[in-house]
């Protein structure tokens, strides 16, 4: 798991790539968390290149959901495809977080 | 069902690339559509992170993976010697219309395992929990 980090204006895009799971999940948290103690309020997770995600994944991205907006903050998730998106559908994870079909809707979600 | 394969392995979750990658290729070759293989990779994850987390309090804590088909089927069972645990019982039901505060994460695992494989199916047999996982195979035409 990678995850590219960019600031446009107020907002955040992140990139995550490759794969959310028991392993990698607590390295999102720790990180995804460190962005919203440094600032970050509005938080788009652009989700194109992320080939897989399990329950830890889904539990890493709820906590940070709940940081920013504890923090006056939001977040919103892009461009999902395959088994990612349908396990965010399964878990009624697209019901809660505002979800785009590319990285412009997202941005405009805020 | 007959048994196509079996293997011990250790159940600790850095163990769950390897297992997972053993299950895999057997599947693969006995037919199992290459778009259900991310359904088995997650049930097989979230059933394992279960095992691994709350089957054992001292060692050995052990996992067989055994690999089972019929006609119409594969089926992954995973055995511990465990404390007796039920997920598909057991395991809370998550509130999926709560909203973003009060929604908590429990059960989620479970919920995935049930909702990407055809059948799950667990069973207590000779101080051992049995969960197995069920994808139907590709119809072959003749």
């Amino acid at each position: 798991m990678k995850l590219e980090r960019t600031v446009q204006d107020d907002k955040t895009v992140v990139t995550v790539v490759g794969r959310l799971d028991a392993m990698t999940a607590p390295d999102f948290e720790k990180e995804s968390l460190a962005w919203v103690e440094g600032g970050d309020r509005k938080i788009l997770l652009d989700l194109a290149d992320l080939e897989y995600i399990s329950s830890a994944g889904l539990r890493a991205i709820l906590a940070l959901a709940k940081r920013a907006r504890a923090s006056g903050g939001a977040v919103t998730v892009c461009s999902m495809k395959g088994m990612v998106a349908e396990v965010f559908a399964i878990s009624g994870f697209d019901a809660f977080l505002p979800v785009a079909a590319d990285r412009e809707g997202g941005l405009e979600a805020f | 069902m007959e048994l196509v394969e079996e293997r011990v392995f250790e159940a600790e979750r850095g163990n769950i690339g390897d297992i997972t990658a053993f299950v895999t290729a057997t599947a693969e070759r006995k037919d199992i559509p290459s778009g259900r293989l991310p359904h088995l990779e997650l049930a097989l994850e979230e059933a394992l992170v279960n095992i691994c987390t709350y089957a054992y309090r001292k060692p050995p804590r052990e996992v067989t993976v055994r690999l089972l088909e019929d006609e119409r089927r594969f089926s992954v069972e995973l055995v511990d010697e465990g404390i007796p645990f039920d997920p598909l019982e057991e395991a809370p039901q998550p509130d999926l219309a709560a909203p973003l505060e009060e929604r908590s994460a429990g059960g989620l695992g479970v919920l995935l395992i049930r909702r990407v494989t055809d059948e799950v199916h667990y069973r207590r047999e000779g101080g051992r929990n049995i969960l197995a996982l069920v994808i139907n195979r590709e119809r072959r035409t003749p």
